[in-house]
């Protein structure tokens, strides 16, 4: 195998020792440190992208937290609000409802005395017809002339016996 | 025995550590792909590794035909 | 190749320029070519990418900046923030070798083929981690020897079984990327001889290796990628262990 020939070591050697050592110098001194600080700054650049960004959601949260506060606030006054204009109006109807109970009430009273004493009255009346009736049609019957009292006496019988 | 020819057969004999390097290669590929198969999800995770493994096992069988190399050419 | 059938004939160094400083052979060669090449294309893949970088990047800037993630992600999760300072390091070391690696493939000599050049890879790495440990432990870094959990009656043979695994380190990690690469060349060499052999005998049998050939190709991509990150990795993991000291 030629790769084991002694006389081929030197060369070889040397030479890799010259090449290797100039990529390292190459590499170190020139090559990465290029490469490093674009990456850094790529790495920076992300770093504060990404705080700006966790900033401006805490913002947002922040103004959500306050509309959502300002809503429920405005529900809580909507609500109480409501809750008074119901108070009222039931205490109102309820006001309202006695007032026309009474005012029935005593209309009702009144109406029934009037309807008694009309009632009455025309008892009276309806007696002084029916015996007056009673004693016309006696004489248009009989021809006899029936007293005024004796009539009043059969019709009260009448009416009792109804 | 002439040299020449124990020369060969010893050549021959140190190219059979390319089958311990088989074996090796096809337990590797043969775990990988039960552990594939059974997590499926773990797949692409477990892709380096094997390569590496790989890599390794292959180079022992190799130091046998170095071996072969050095007797037969060296 | 052409000439030379030989599967290994692609692995031939040829001097192109000779070169004797104190006595040293530094000749210049198609492989020192093919590093230099490379060196010079890992840099201006990145520094073209660079021009006008934006904070939004292009798909040209997107790639480099792909690499660059990667490697610090592989060191982040392998050492922490402690291994930050070795980055240019692992980050060169990736890109060498893949650069090395791919550009072997077509066509080029295959520099992470020479068993010299990656065991002087991995030899740097672990004289580098093997300072950074007693930089950070003194020589507290022997504990690292003798496990913590094991039974002292064991000891007589962790001991000697730890150091040796870690001097064999260097030879593992440069012999597992010197295989891969000149199995997967051969493998390839091979089966070019064969479409030419085979197709000589009988016109349509060439087809069958040229089938392969693409097939073989793709995976040798896949193993150029896999082993410059494997290289990558296991530096990562002895970085952390020498300043972790966990075992």
């Amino acid at each position: 195998m030629p790769q084991f020939d002694p006389a081929i070591f030197s060369p070889l050697l040397v030479w890799l020792v010259v090449t290797f050592v100039a990529l390292y110098v190459l590499m170190s001194k020139f090559a990465l440190p290029k490469v490093a600080t674009i990456i850094d700054q790529r790495a920076e650049r992300i770093e504060g992208n990404l705080a700006k960004a966790e900033q401006l959601k805490s913002d947002a949260a922040a103004v959500l937290a306050a509309y959502e506060k300002a809503i429920a606030d405005a529900k809580a006054q909507a609500q109480a609000e409501l809750a008074k204009a119901a108070a009222e109006i039931a205490a109102e109807t309820a006001r309202r409802e006695a007032d026309f109970g009474k005012r029935l009430a005593e209309q009702t009273k009144t109406a029934e005395g009037r309807i008694k004493s009309a009632q009455a009255d025309a008892m009276v009346q309806v007696r002084a017809i029916a015996s007056d009736l009673a004693a016309g049609i006696a004489a248009k019957l009989t021809g006899a002339s029936v007293d005024q009292a004796a009539a009043g006496a059969a019709v009260d019988a009448a009416i009792k016996e109804r | 025995m002439e040299l020449e020819a124990a020369k060969m057969i010893g050549a021959g004999i140190a190219a059979l550590a390319l089958g311990g390097a088989g074996v090796g290669l096809g337990n590797l590929f043969g775990s990988y792909m039960q552990g594939a198969f059974r997590n499926p999800e773990a797949q692409s995770k477990l892709k380096v590794n094997p390569m590496l493994a790989f890599a390794l096992i292959e180079a022992t069988g190799l130091f046998g035909f170095v071996i072969a190399m050095i007797i037969l050419f060296g | 190749m052409a000439e030379a059938h030989s599967p290994l004939a692609q692995f031939e160094i040829s001097t192109i320029q000779p070169f004797h400083p104190f006595g040293i052979d530094a000749s210049f060669t198609n492989a020192s070519l093919i590093m230099v090449v490379v060196v010079g294309l890992i840099t201006l893949f990145i520094v073209s990418g660079m021009r006008n970088a934006t904070i939004v990047p292009g798909r040209f800037q997107g790639m480099v900046e792909f690499f660059y993630e990667f490697i610090a992600n592989l060191l982040k999760e392998n050492t922490g923030s402690a291994g930050k300072q070795f980055f240019p390091l692992i980050f060169s070391l990736f890109m060498f070798i893949l650069g090395c690696n791919l550009i072997g493939l077509f066509g080029a000599i295959t520099v992470t083929s020479h068993i010299i050049v990656t065991f002087a890879l991995a030899f740097m790495i672990i004289t580098i981690v093997t300072i950074v440990g007693f930089v950070k432990h003194g020589t507290h870094y022997f504990s690292y020897f003798a496990p913590a959990g094991a039974p002292m009656w064991l000891m007589p043979l962790m001991i000697p079984l730890e150091i040796i695994s870690y001097l064999i380190r260097p030879i593992s990690l440069s012999v597992r990327l010197f295989a891969n690469m000149v199995a997967g060349h051969v493998m390839l060499g091979v089966l070019g001889t064969f479409v030419v052999g085979l197709g000589g005998l009988f016109f349509a049998l060439g087809a069958i290796p040229l089938v392969a050939i693409p097939m073989i190709f793709a995976l040798e991509l896949l193993v150029a990628l896999l082993q410059a990150y494997v290289f990558a990795i296991l530096t990562c993991i002895y970085l952390n262990d020498a300043i972790h000291l966990a075992h």
